[in-house]
């Protein structure tokens, strides 16, 4: 009974005499793998930097080739978005610019990526729009969402669930066309009642800016009250129209168009202000990884550095000793 | 050159929509003003963001309706992939709307047309530049600016008259075995845009 309490009391001096300094321990712990280190040497463990340092130069080279991705795409889509610019230009030089009409039912065309990864146009266009449906909200108005895009879904979901009307996603599938677009722009105009269609996008400024925009389609009864009343469309009574057989048909299909057309400008404009923003974003992430990775090398060579510093001196140490 | 400039002034003044007109045609085209009521409500309810850029901010702005008529016909050409004129002056263009073919010449009335598949001409001087467009519209304004916008065009010289033919007598076979309201719709827009090409390479 003596004799197993005092074993047992043995043991337990042994282990603490076994694992005389922590960081060994430590060590054993973490890395199983380096367990013969014999006993007395107090190397410091450099494992669990080197793993650090792996990962980071493996985020690195996926942020890189994720770059070099965007960097192709960016200027296929860029030409093309610039071609396309001529397109809605003859609609605002006719139906002018209104962004400030009063109308009672207001649809948000928010337009939005598919992916992550693109720095803040998403949530731009997603703050744009939330702060459209506002300044158009009133007590006998009504404002509703078609989201293009599953980025800008989940960010309005939360809150305006039940003001969305419709949302499409997975547009950037196949390249851009005009044909896919205006098939789209038909869905949404007959799915969705409304006086002013709010198109929201970012415009494509250069890599490294995009400019949050909003352009404004009329639906062709407001086009025809607006240009009665005079104002802002005043002009548009000069104008003789050939072809149909009514104004307000004429009109129809005109505002149809011009929204096809604004609307291919725009998404256009979208993909390539996410391709730029994702470019330069995945740039910082990789100029970021660097650095962490010339810290981290720092580092790791420092205390590399420091265990040889001191086993020398404990082998100088000692054969000064003997010596002396 | 102030004279005319007053005289401007003065054609003008009469005319109700003078927001986004210059103050002289000699002037730099200014910096297309904003809606300024859309940035001041924006302002207002919105204080902490940026009010977002309009359509009208991207575009060069017209000139107003000059007092005489100009020589020349100011022509925007575009198409979803391509601005094929941009800002050309030219004599004369044809458009095929669907009323008729419709010559647009300077100071023409300020029109809307609907387009039809058919031949559209540039002319320029001696030289014509004659396309096929499948369907689009055009906008004529009372400053001797045209804009024309189509789906599609072709250059009338990259058609070939072998398929063109073997299309039209497709379609026309289509049409005849026709059963439902959509595919007859179809295919007598096949056999419409078929002849419209047909009678553009022989006539």
């Amino acid at each position: 009974m003596a004799m197993a309490a005092l074993r047992r009391e043995g043991k337990r001096v042994s282990t603490l005499i076994a694992s005389p300094n922590p960081v060994n321990s430590l060590r054993s712990s973490l890395a199983p793998s380096e367990e013969q280190v014999s006993f007395g040497v107090r190397s410091i463990s450099t494992q669990i930097v080197r793993n650090r340092m792996k990962s980071v130069k493996n985020i690195q080279k996926i942020t890189k080739a994720m770059k070099m991705v965007a960097a192709s795409k960016l200027r296929a889509i860029q030409v093309r978005a610039e071609n396309s610019r001529g397109l809605w230009q003859p609609f605002t030089a006719l139906l002018g610019d209104t962004p400030s009409i009063d109308v009672k039912k207001n649809v948000i065309v928010t337009i939005s990526s598919d992916k992550g990864l693109c720095g803040g146009i998403n949530s731009t266009s997603v703050k744009m729009s939330r702060a459209i449906h506002k300044l158009n909200s009133g007590p006998d108005k009504e404002g509703k969402y078609v989201i293009l895009g599953e980025k800008a879904k989940a960010q309005l979901i939360r809150d305006s669930k039940k003001d969305i009307e419709i949302s499409i996603t997975e547009l950037q599938k196949n390249p851009l066309n005009y044909t896919q677009v205006s098939v789209m722009a038909d869905d949404i105009l007959k799915n969705v009642e409304f006086d002013a269609l709010r198109i929201v996008y970012n415009k494509f400024q250069s890599v490294v800016s995009f400019l949050p925009t909003t352009a404004t389609i009329l639906s062709p009864e407001v086009v025809e009250k607006e240009a009665e009343a005079g104002g802002k469309l005043g002009d548009l009574d000069s104008y003789e129209i050939e072809g149909g057989e009514t104004k307000s048909e004429v009109l129809q299909n005109l505002t149809e168009f011009q929204f096809s057309c604004v609307l291919f400008n725009a998404v256009l404009e979208n993909a390539t202000s996410e391709q730029g923003a994702r470019m330069s974003a995945m740039d910082s992430s990789s100029r970021n990884a660097g650095d962490m990775l010339d810290r981290l090398t720092l580092t790791y060579n420092r205390t590399r550095q420091a265990s040889i510093t001191t086993e020398l001196i404990e082998i100088i140490s000692g054969a000064s000793a003997l010596e002396g | 050159m102030f004279r005319q400039a007053a005289a401007r002034i003065l054609s003008r003044s009469s005319r109700a929509a003078a927001a986004r007109a210059r103050p002289f045609s000699t002037d730099l085209p200014a910096a297309a003003s904003p809606d300024e009521t859309f940035v001041e409500a924006w302002k207002k309810v919105i204080p902490n963001i940026e009010p977002p850029k309009t359509p009208l901010s991207f575009m060069t702005p017209r000139p107003a309706t000059p007092s005489s008529i100009p020589s020349k016909l100011t022509v925007n050409f575009v198409l979803p992939y391509a601005s094929e004129l941009s800002t050309k002056e030219v004599d004369m263009v044809i458009i095929p709307a669907s009323t008729g073919q419709m010559g647009v010449l300077p100071g023409h009335v300020a029109t809307i047309a609907e387009l039809k598949p058919g031949v559209m001409s540039v002319h320029e001087g001696d030289k014509v530049v004659k396309y096929f467009v499948s369907s689009g519209f055009a906008f004529v304004h009372s400053n001797s600016y045209a804009d024309i916008i189509a789906v599609e065009a072709v250059p009338i010289d990259q058609l070939d008259p072998a398929l063109v033919q073997k299309g039209l007598a497709d379609f026309t076979q289509k049409l005849n075995s026709a059963s439902t309201d959509l595919e007859k719709a179809e295919a007598q827009i096949g056999v419409d845009v078929h002849s419209a090409l047909n009678s553009a390479l022989t006539g």
